[in-house]
């Protein structure tokens, strides 16, 4: 049995940061978990309240606080509209990280991070086996996204999913991109997503790097953010990651570091350099001011060069989703707009609350199925409602999200990066 | 000792020191509502042990979440059959512990009840479910050129029950009225979870006793809504916002009875000194002048040429009285901003310090210079930090306490001090909640307020309608 007491004592460090909670119940007008279940567990102002639960020892087990800690898509949009604000995004992942450092990881994501994640080129080889056996498991669903389903009909399989790229981006020819010498260096941090899934991305965002005449510097080897293991209060994992990318993103290396992920850069600039101390952290607060979206370098920092214009009459109507963790953390969404209305070939067309969470939450999709896709289905409408050809996005997650739910829905949509979009205007005058 | 188990949880319910005769009372529940929607796990049934008020938690035995108006019925109904003491719940946002529990009773959610039934633009009525979130129904309302005024604070989230059971105000009382204005007619279950009809969709009805009168702002105690038949309003035509700066809170109190005076009634004038004044100027930056004594937020409304012709005498009368600057805004972008720092100024409060206790004590208009001297000098005497903002149309003031809870001999002192404001708000001819409610929170203030047999005669309402005393027990009245 655990020892409740002891467990409050460590809980006890994150008491002034719970004490800023009026409990004024704002949160649950944004909450979109609580949207869909109407549970005060399963919004920002139940689960402050169970950890103060936990402090005051009110419970027998703490396994229940657990289970309500993790179902959280950790959107931020909590965060983001608390009239006090309550640092809710830092007190859930110090809370995951307190209670699986006490009750201990379970197996399976034990062996998923520690095994797996943590060993970058093993993990990257690892997939790439899966890669061709893939197909044995899927056939495809749907011949207009990609996407795929299970071949075997398996309870709670019902989801239409993106198979892995067949060659990662990092490993694809034509990464290598002369970019221009004197320009800018920007260092471009792939991440799992782009790298794995979403290679045609990458492209892009090198295509347009190169068009805005920056300098690219693109390791070869990478690893994964970390957030998946950080979010599982897997810190030793998380930390790992973190220094292995730290040595290979050395900050006094590039001006700038990219991602096309907003979960990444939201994960370099707010959570890598709050769990070291020292010199480490030194060098991760010096990456992370250097860190942005893709969107915001091309627009704040080149000033965004506009592509050959190809204006035809007709303009293919587009809508834009709002990454949680690109606009409810960031602060960015002006311009991943501006990328889109760089080319002319799209009309950008606003949906129904643009910035509502799509539901995929990370981990939270896998482990909360049922739910994430209900949240889905909501941006899932409000796409449809736009009337728009094609949506796209800033962050891969959500691209995966919308695709599955888009897919179920028998919707031909595209889903695009907003730097593909971009980036399909540029054409090279050599 | 009695109890029942479903799994491993077992389950004592206790009423007034006896331990209740409870077997089978979890399966009723659970083939009345459905499993999904009875929650007994310790850490859900914490989740619903607080609400706006910073008070002691008090955890439920058992949470119930119905998903039909008869479900509500039907768990009313055991409840009373079993005397189980039940509180409902809508949003949880009241400030004046509310809902918070009987120790060992039953908490009955209602935001699965969220349907809109009907809104009748011909007769100007609209017909919910408790559940319906105050802003979800404002907006859909607007939307078909209608208007309902009550808005409070909290109406992203607070529910039409919660306001009808709480006579919710807002920033409109002034023209506008409170939640009890817009009450037609309600649906609710007693105590024994019979259905009681009262009011009409008609604007006059004089059929049988007030009980709606009655049952608004029962904040729980009297029965449990089911349905509410609110009144709508065409939305005026046009409003004007302006912003009044005073370097002397006098002025700016006098000024309240001036305009009024002259006969026009802003839809909204709202107040706030220069502690709030401050602070929210470090917050948002918005510009306000951090000199100023105080600040009034004026808005009118009507036709556009009423509208143009109030807002300029409300400006001449600003500057009769010596305001040190005024300013309307042009546009809705100016509007926005006015009101933003409005809208800014609990936010920014609340982030001076850990725990914020937000007040409600209202005092007749022209007591406000009065009662805001007051403030200052209790302040002063517990050596605490006090903003205070509100609606200076209605006199109904928040002065909001800023504190940490966890200190708990300056906790004593918050405690003190909110007597003491309760103490002068009477002693000025006013009152100790203009909208937040007496709940758990001030019942032990109230027959101060209304007297002895007020109070006597509120009980034995309570207990005429209520025998078993299960509904909200110990709110408002105690006992
Ligand atoms: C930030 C903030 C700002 C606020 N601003 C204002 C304001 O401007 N004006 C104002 O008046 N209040 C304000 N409040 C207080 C509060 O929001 C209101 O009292 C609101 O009406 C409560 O609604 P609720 O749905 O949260 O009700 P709850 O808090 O859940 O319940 C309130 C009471 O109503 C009872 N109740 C709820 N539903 C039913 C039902 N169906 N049948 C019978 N009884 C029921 C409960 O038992 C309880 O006693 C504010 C609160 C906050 C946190
Ligand atoms: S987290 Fe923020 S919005 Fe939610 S209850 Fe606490 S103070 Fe209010
Ligand atoms: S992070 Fe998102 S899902 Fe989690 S509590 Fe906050 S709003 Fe809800």
């Amino acid at each position: 049995m655990y020892d409740m007491k002891r467990l409050a004592d460590l809980v006890k460090s994150l008491e002034d940061s719970l004490a800023v909670c009026m409990r004024c119940g704002m949160c649950q007008a944004v909450c979109p978990l609580f949207a869909e279940t109407g549970r005060e567990a399963d919004v920002a102002r139940g689960k402050l309240a169970l950890l103060d639960g936990l402090i005051k020892e009110m419970f027998k087990d703490p396994e229940g606080v657990r289970e309500r800690l993790s179902r959280c898509l950790l959107c931020g949009s909590c965060a983001a509209n608390c009239p006090s604000g309550v640092k809710v995004l830092d007190i859930f992942f110090d809370a995951r990280v307190i209670l699986t450092g006490y009750m201990g990881l379970n197996p399976v994501k034990r062996a998923v991070f520690r095994g797996m994640l943590a060993h970058p080129e093993f993990f990257d080889r690892l997939l790439h086996s899966a890669s061709t056996i893939q197909k044995l498991f899927l056939v495809p669903s749907d011949d207009f996204s990609g996407l795929s389903c299970a071949r075997f009909s398996l309870p709670g399989l019902e989801r239409h999913v993106k198979a892995l790229a067949p060659v990662s981006f990092r490993k694809s020819p034509g990464r290598h991109t002369p970019g221009n010498a004197s320009g800018p260096a920007v260092a471009f941090f792939v991440g799992c997503m782009v790298d794995k899934i979403y290679p045609d991305t990458g492209h892009a965002v090198l295509k347009a790097l190169r068009y805005n005449q920056a300098n690219v510097l693109m390791p070869e080897e990478q690893g994964c953010c970390g957030i998946p293991a950080l979010a599982s209060g897997d810190l030793e994992t998380f930390e790992k990651l973190v220094r292995y990318n730290l040595e290979r993103f050395d900050p006094a290396g590039f001006d700038f570091l990219v991602t096309a992920c907003a979960t990444c850069t939201s994960t370099i600039k707010k959570l890598w350099p709050r769990f070291f101390g020292g010199r480490e952290k030194a060098r991760l607060d010096e990456l992370a001011e250097k860190t942005m979206d893709i969107s915001q370098f091309l627009v704040d920092q080149t000033g965004l060069i506009p592509a050959a214009s190809s204006a035809t009459g007709h303009k293919e109507p587009l809508t834009y989703h709002d990454p949680c963790h690109l606009k409810k953390s960031l602060g960015i969404a002006a311009q991943p707009r501006r990328l889109l209305s760089a080319n002319p070939a799209y009309d950008l067309r606003e949906m129904n609350e643009a910035d509502r969470c799509c539901g995929c939450g990370g981990s939270f999709n896998l482990q909360y199925y049922p739910v994430s896709a209900a949240i889905g289905r909501r941006k899932c409408d409000a796409i449809i409602e736009s009337g728009c050809s094609t949506v796209a996005t800033s962050c891969p997650a959500c691209m995966l999200q919308i695709s599955d739910m888009l897919s179920q829905a028998g919707k031909r949509i595209q889903v695009k990066h907003a730097v593909e979009i971009y980036a399909e205007s540029i054409r090279f005058r050599d | 000792m009695r109890a029942i188990r479903a799994g491993d949880n077992r389950f004592t319910f206790r009423f007034s020191g006896k331990e209740m005769h409870t077997k089978g009372v979890l399966k009723e529940f659970e083939r009345i509502l459905g499993k999904e929607n009875v929650f007994s796990e310790e850490t859900d049934l914490h989740a619903y042990s607080y609400d706006a008020a910073v008070l002691e938690p008090v955890t439920p035995a058992l949470v119930l979440r119905p998903v039909t108006c008869e479900a509500l019925g039907e768990a009313v109904r055991v409840c009373g059959e079993n005397r189980l003491p039940l509180t409902v719940r809508g949003a949880g946002t009241n400030l004046s512990g509310g809902v918070l529990p009987k120790k060992g009773g039953v908490v009955i959610l209602t935001n699965a009840l969220n349907e809109i039934v009907e809104i009748n633009e011909q007769d100007l009525y609209a017909v919910v479910q408790p559940g319906v979130v105050t802003a979800k129904f404002a907006s859909l309302v607007e939307s078909k050129g209608l208007f309902y005024p009550p808005d409070p604070g909290s109406q992203a989230v607070s529910t039409l029950g919660g306001n009808v059971a709480e006579n919710a105000g807002g920033l409109r009382g002034l023209r506008y009225g409170v939640t009890r204005d817009y009450v037609m007619g309600l649906e609710f279950f007693d105590a024994g979870g019979a259905l009681v009809k009262t009011g009409a969709r008609t604007v006059k009805c004089v059929t049988g006793y007030n009980l709606g009168g009655l049952l608004v702002g029962s904040e729980g105690t009297l029965g449990v809504f089911s349905r509410i038949t609110l009144k709508l309003i065409p939305m005026p035509a046009a409003k004007k916002a302006m912003m009044a700066v005073f370097s002397d809170i006098r002025q700016a109190s006098e000024t309240v009875s001036a305009i009024i005076a002259d006969k026009i009634v802003p839809v909204t004038l709202e107040f706030m000194d220069n502690f709030t004044i401050r602070a929210v100027e470090d917050f948002s930056g918005a510009g306000l002048p951090v000199d100023a004594a105080a600040l009034l937020l004026i808005e009118v409304d009507g036709h556009p040429a009423q509208v143009e012709e109030e807002a300029a005498r409300v400006e001449q009368i600003c500057r009769k009285m010596g305001v040190m600057r005024i300013q309307a805004a042009r546009d809705a972008a100016e509007r926005d901003k006015v009101w933003e720092a409005r809208r800014a100024a609990l936010s920014a409060l609340s982030r001076v310090r850990p725990t914020t206790v937000l007040e409600d004590a209202t005092v007749p208009r022209s007591n406000i210079p009065a009662m805001v001297a007051a403030i200052g000098e209790i302040g002063k005497k517990y050596d605490l930090l006090i903003g205070t903002f509100g609606h200076a149309g209605d006199g109904n003031l928040h002065p909001t306490i800023l504190s940490d809870r966890r200190d708990a001999q300056a906790w004593s002192r918050v405690e003190k001090a909110i007597d003491a404001i309760f103490e002068k708000a009477l002693e000025l001819g006013g009152t100790l909640s203009g909208e937040h409610g007496i709940g758990a929170a001030k019942s032990k203030y109230l027959e101060n307020e209304i007297g002895r047999p007020s109070i006597l005669y509120s009980r034995r309402i309570k207990a005429a309608l209520d025998p078993e005393n299960i509904l909200n027990p110990g709110k408002i009245i105690g006992g």
